[in-house]
């Protein structure tokens, strides 16, 4: 049997699709994908509802409401239902889940938590083609069991044993011992979401179910480690005590997942047997079997280490294994401005002029409902009800009063990239300066609500510390602890800030830079050492960056206003200022000043749309 | 259609959240419920749990807004035009209700609007309620409040605020009661809350994943015994959830009775001048919890227990505040409630 996550995750969503909630599937539209919702389909109940879609669905037709079309065409209201009622006891295949807005996403979040309590919800498979800056909703990642993505082999499932399986699950065993080694491992691994252990222990009770097993082992509860812990784990256990024997689990080698085949495996040459003579949940707690709870947690936490995918791992030891979040849990915001482009929030009475635009169906909606008193009030010429196909009947009585012009985003959210100079040169001269200087500015963003962001240069390159977010303790945490040292990297710098700004534009929104250095670039693209090709690339990235127009601040740090920073300044079109040999006050007042600025420079730029 | 709702009693740990929640229901004027905290850490849950544990409320026969029928004075429009002033009216008992409020929800939706439905087949011009209108008198949930578009928010500080729904819109006139507990819950790190409307949360609570293991896989087992066989599961805690009603219910009646002594509104004022909150009503909402919690432990006044429980929830949110100073607000209610009332 084929043991890839994507394969398992399949068959054990077959089986009890409304329980597991759901399955994100990260993976490009291809063949893969088509095979795996093929196989899916297959395994399903035949009449099992399933239903796709758009990401950009309207509220109507999802919750069901009046049918506009059929209305009008019938002249008394006709009704529709939503996909989500259409969906009830089925899939709801969600396309493009990176660009489900934070409304909709908490839309399906309540639907799949009602169907987790027992009403006759559907599940969620989201069909997620992010790249690695995008992903789907938090809030439905959490309320899905799998995140996996489709692999290349030929998936298949046994139908029988799935259905088996779905009339037999829900009576399967999990000891207490397996619910706590599952919860110690996500809490090893970070996770903070219940939720997840939840799945976790479904996914084990499944499993054993399809296995044809009473009650869950081992092999069960690591499976549902793997599966479900793994892609969300956070950070890496503790650094685990050396006396974990691999000698304990002979049958479950912990770092070649490959080569562990749970569903093989016979059930009963597991450690857990001690753990076994106790099977129904209870609420007493077990002092004696500690010591070999202990031992499950370790195995089933290994077991999901041993499956966390390569990047992420990599990921998460560049973090620091303590480190708790990864940096792009501000992504909620950013998702909700990118899909606000360009799309309409609502419409509002009003005539279409002074550049608002028509809302031809609400202002249809509004005039539909006064059609049959307005056909009587018209003046005797027009018979109102001669006959169905007269053109007369079918005209549509629009008044003034219908008309509706679309609302749209009533402004553009900023975002302010924050660029630091860590190097060497900058930390001698005040590395902590520039981080009190950027602490006002960060304080003055919450005033307005702005979104902040996070861009550290030293040594080789530059970081993205933290991307697009609200949360300015975050902010602030990020650039507390920015170490200082290394060369100036100036090019890779503004390269990164250019990149960072047209992303944020793309979403939406308006980008504004405050870089923070003493121009003294000594570390040319692509980190090579040496001062002149170092300026010179610095100098073209700016030219680059100024061609784009982006409101920008650069702050010199320099001990003395040094021409370096100007020419740099110049380049990106960027105001320049000095940051002054002076305390907390002096400084404070050059921000406030540089702040004014930039805002009377916004305003110059937006006046011209309004005359 | 709809799942039966978790049992509230049935909630592991989460304390701060589910006495914040009680002392709400025992009484509503206190102002509803913040809870801030990570996905998946029972949020929802617990709120959705409420109605549950909500004793019904009984209101006037035929209104769409649940009018009280022993308060004229809160009467909806069309209730006060088609009933005579001097009779008691015809009522009925209904449970109170639990609103979720969407994040996309559409102004009309949650205002009331034109009912298409009515104007269309018999020509009328009818009202048709919204979420407001629904959710008079009980609860409005909003999930991820701090996500909620700006102009819903300025329509919920105002409503809230004023405890009448105004509708000026389609040619119609309406208004409406709409006082309402509110409450909100997200996730602080994805985003913050306009502080008019975090002031108009009467409590606020941090919710957290259980640090212990036992406390999580308890949590876990409950949930997964309720997911299996959620009727079974409600039967067992039937009695309990029995229990804590009726103690709702008791405390209702006996929460005008509880002396509130000169000493306990100094140590409120005490409190408030030492954190240094804005306005007063810090020190309003911590009295009036504190008094709903003796009410709800049965005891004749208000004492420093009570206060010591409350000051957290009713205060954190109200200290003036550094945005960038992550320094736990908790931390420092704790810390002035430790040197007000002695260890």
């Amino acid at each position: 049997m084929n043991d890839e996550p994507a394969h398992s995750a399949l068959t054990l969503f077959a089986v009890a699709p409304q329980a597991l909630g759901g399955v994100v599937l990260r993976s490009g539209a291809g063949p893969q994908r088509d095979q795996w919702l093929a196989a899916l389909k297959a395994l399903l109940p035949e009449s099992t509802p399933w239903r796709r879609m758009p990401a950009h669905i309207t509220d109507e037709a999802l919750l069901g409401g009046l049918d506009l079309t059929a209305t009008l065409a019938a002249g008394r209201p006709i009704a529709r239902a939503g996909l989500l009622a259409q969906a009830a006891g089925g899939v709801v295949l969600a396309a493009m889940a990176e660009r489900i807005s934070p409304a909709l996403a908490s839309r399906l979040a309540s639907a799949l938590d009602d169907g987790a309590a027992g009403g006759s919800a559907m599940a969620l498979v989201a069909l997620d083609e992010g790249l690695e800056d995008e992903a789907a909703p938090e809030a439905l990642c959490d309320r899905v069991a799998f995140i996996v993505q489709p692999d290349s082999s030929q998936p298949s499932g046994d139908a029988a044993a799935v259905e088996r399986a779905r009339a037999a699950w829900r009576t399967v065993v999990v000891d207490d011992a397996w619910v706590a080694a599952l919860a110690a491992a996500a809490d090893q691994l970070g996770i903070l979401s219940i939720r997840s252990v939840c799945h976790a222990v479904t996914v084990a009770r499944i499993a054993a179910a399809l296995d044809g097993r009473t009650s869950a082992t081992q092999d069960d509860a690591t499976l549902a480690a793997r599966l479900v812990l793994a892609p969300r784990a956070l950070r890496l256990p503790p650094a685990a005590p050396p006396e974990e024997p691999p000698a304990e689990s002979p049958n479950s080698p912990p770092n070649d997942p490959a080569n562990h085949k749970p569903n093989e495996q016979p059930a009963d040459d597991s450690p857990p047997s001690d753990a076994q003579p106790d099977p129904p949940p209870d609420d007493n707690d077990h002092p004696d079997q500690q010591r070999s709870v202990q031992r499950l947690d370790e195995q089933v936490t290994e077991a999901a280490v041993a499956a966390i995918p390569p990047g992420l791992l990599a990921q998460l030891v560049a973090n620091g294994s303590d480190h708790g979040r990864r940096s792009d849990a501000g992504r909620a915001g950013q998702a909700a401005r990118s899909l606000q482009r360009g799309r309409p929030i609502g419409s509002q009475r009003g005539e279409p002029r002074g550049g608002a635009r028509l809302a031809l169906i609400d202002t249809l909606r509004a005039a539909a409902p006064w059609q049959a008193v307005r056909r009587k009030a018209l003046p005797a010429a027009a018979p109102a009800a001669t006959s169905n196909a007269t053109a007369e009947r079918m005209r549509l009585l629009v008044s003034r009063d219908d008309l509706r012009v679309q609302r749209r985003v009533q402004q553009r959210a900023t975002t302010t990239i924050f660029a630091i100079d860590a190097s060497g040169s900058a930390a001698m001269h005040r590395l902590a300066e520039a981080k009190g200087a950027v602490e006002l500015l960060l304080a003055d963003c919450y005033a307005r609500r702005d979104r902040v962001a996070v861009i550290g240069f030293r040594g080789a390159g530059a970081q993205v510390l933290l991307a697009p977010t609200r949360s300015l303790v975050r902010a602030k945490r990020q650039l507390a602890g920015l170490p200082g040292g290394g060369g100036t990297p100036l090019a890779s710098a503004i390269d990164a800030v250019n990149a960072m700004a047209t992303a944020v534009r793309r979403a939406g929104a308006t980008p504004l830079v405050v870089m923070l250095t003493d121009g003294s670039a000594n570390i040319a693209r692509g980190g090579i050492p040496g001062r002149p090709q170092a300026a010179s690339d610095a100098l073209s990235a700016a030219k680059a960056f100024g061609a784009t127009n982006t409101r920008a601040l650069l702050i010199d740090t320099s001990p003395r206003p040094s021409p370096l920073a100007q020419q740099l300044a110049q380049a990106m079109r960027a105001q320049c200022l000095a940051l002054p040999h002076a305390e907390a006050g002096a400084l404070s007042a050059a921000v406030r000043q540089a702040q004014t600025h930039t805002h009377t420079h916004t305003h110059t730029q937006q006046t011209p749309h309004h005359a | 259609m709809a799942g039966l709702p978790f049992p509230f009693v049935a909630i592991v740990a989460q304390d701060e959240l589910k006495l914040a929640l009680t002392v709400c229901a025992v009484d509503p004027a206190i102002g509803g419920v913040l809870a801030f905290g990570d996905r998946g850490t029972g949020k929802s849950t617990a709120v959705r749990a409420l109605a549950s544990l909500l004793p019904e409320m009984r209101v006037v026969d035929g209104c769409r807004f649940g009018c009280d029928p022993s308060a004229r004075g809160t009467w909806c429009s069309e209730c006060l035009a088609r009933l005579p002033a001097k009779t008691a009216p015809k009522s009925h008992l209904v449970p109170v209700p639990v609103v979720d409020l969407p994040l996309g929800a559409t102004e009309d939706r949650v205002v009331g609007a034109l009912d298409i439905e009515r104007a269309l087949s018999r020509g009328e011009k009818a009202f048709e309620p919204g979420l407001l209108a629904r959710a008079n008198r009980g609860f409005l949930y909003v999930d991820e409040v701090n996500l909620l578009e700006d102009h819903l928010v300025d329509l919920l500080i105002d409503v809230a605020a004023s405890g009448e729904n105004v509708v000026e819109r389609d040619g119609l006139s309406i208004r409406h009661p709409a006082r309402f507990v509110l409450v909100g819950s997200g996730n602080p790190e994805e985003g913050e809350l306009r502080p008019q409307l975090l002031d108009r949360f009467g409590l606020a609570v941090e919710v957290r994943t259980p640090a212990d293991v036992a406390t999580r896989v308890e949590v876990v087992k409950r949930r997964d015994a309720f997911e299996r066989a959620p009727q079974a599961f409600m039967q067992s805690w039937q009695p309990a959830q029995d229990a804590a009603r009726k103690r709702i219910v008791a405390a209702r009646k006996k929460i005008d009775s509880v002396a509130v002594p000169d000493a306990v509104l100094e140590r409120a004022a005490g409190l408030c001048l030492a954190l240094g909150t804005d306005g007063l009503r810090g020190e309003l909402t911590l009295v009036r919890a504190a008094r709903a919690l003796a009410a709800y432990e049965g005891t004749k006044q208000v004492g420093d227990a009570h206060m010591k429980r409350l000051a957290s929830p009713a205060l954190r949110h109200r200290l003036r505040r550094n945005p960038l100073d992550d320094s736990d607000a908790s931390v420092r209610v704790a810390r002035v409630v430790a040197e007000q009332f002695g260890p």
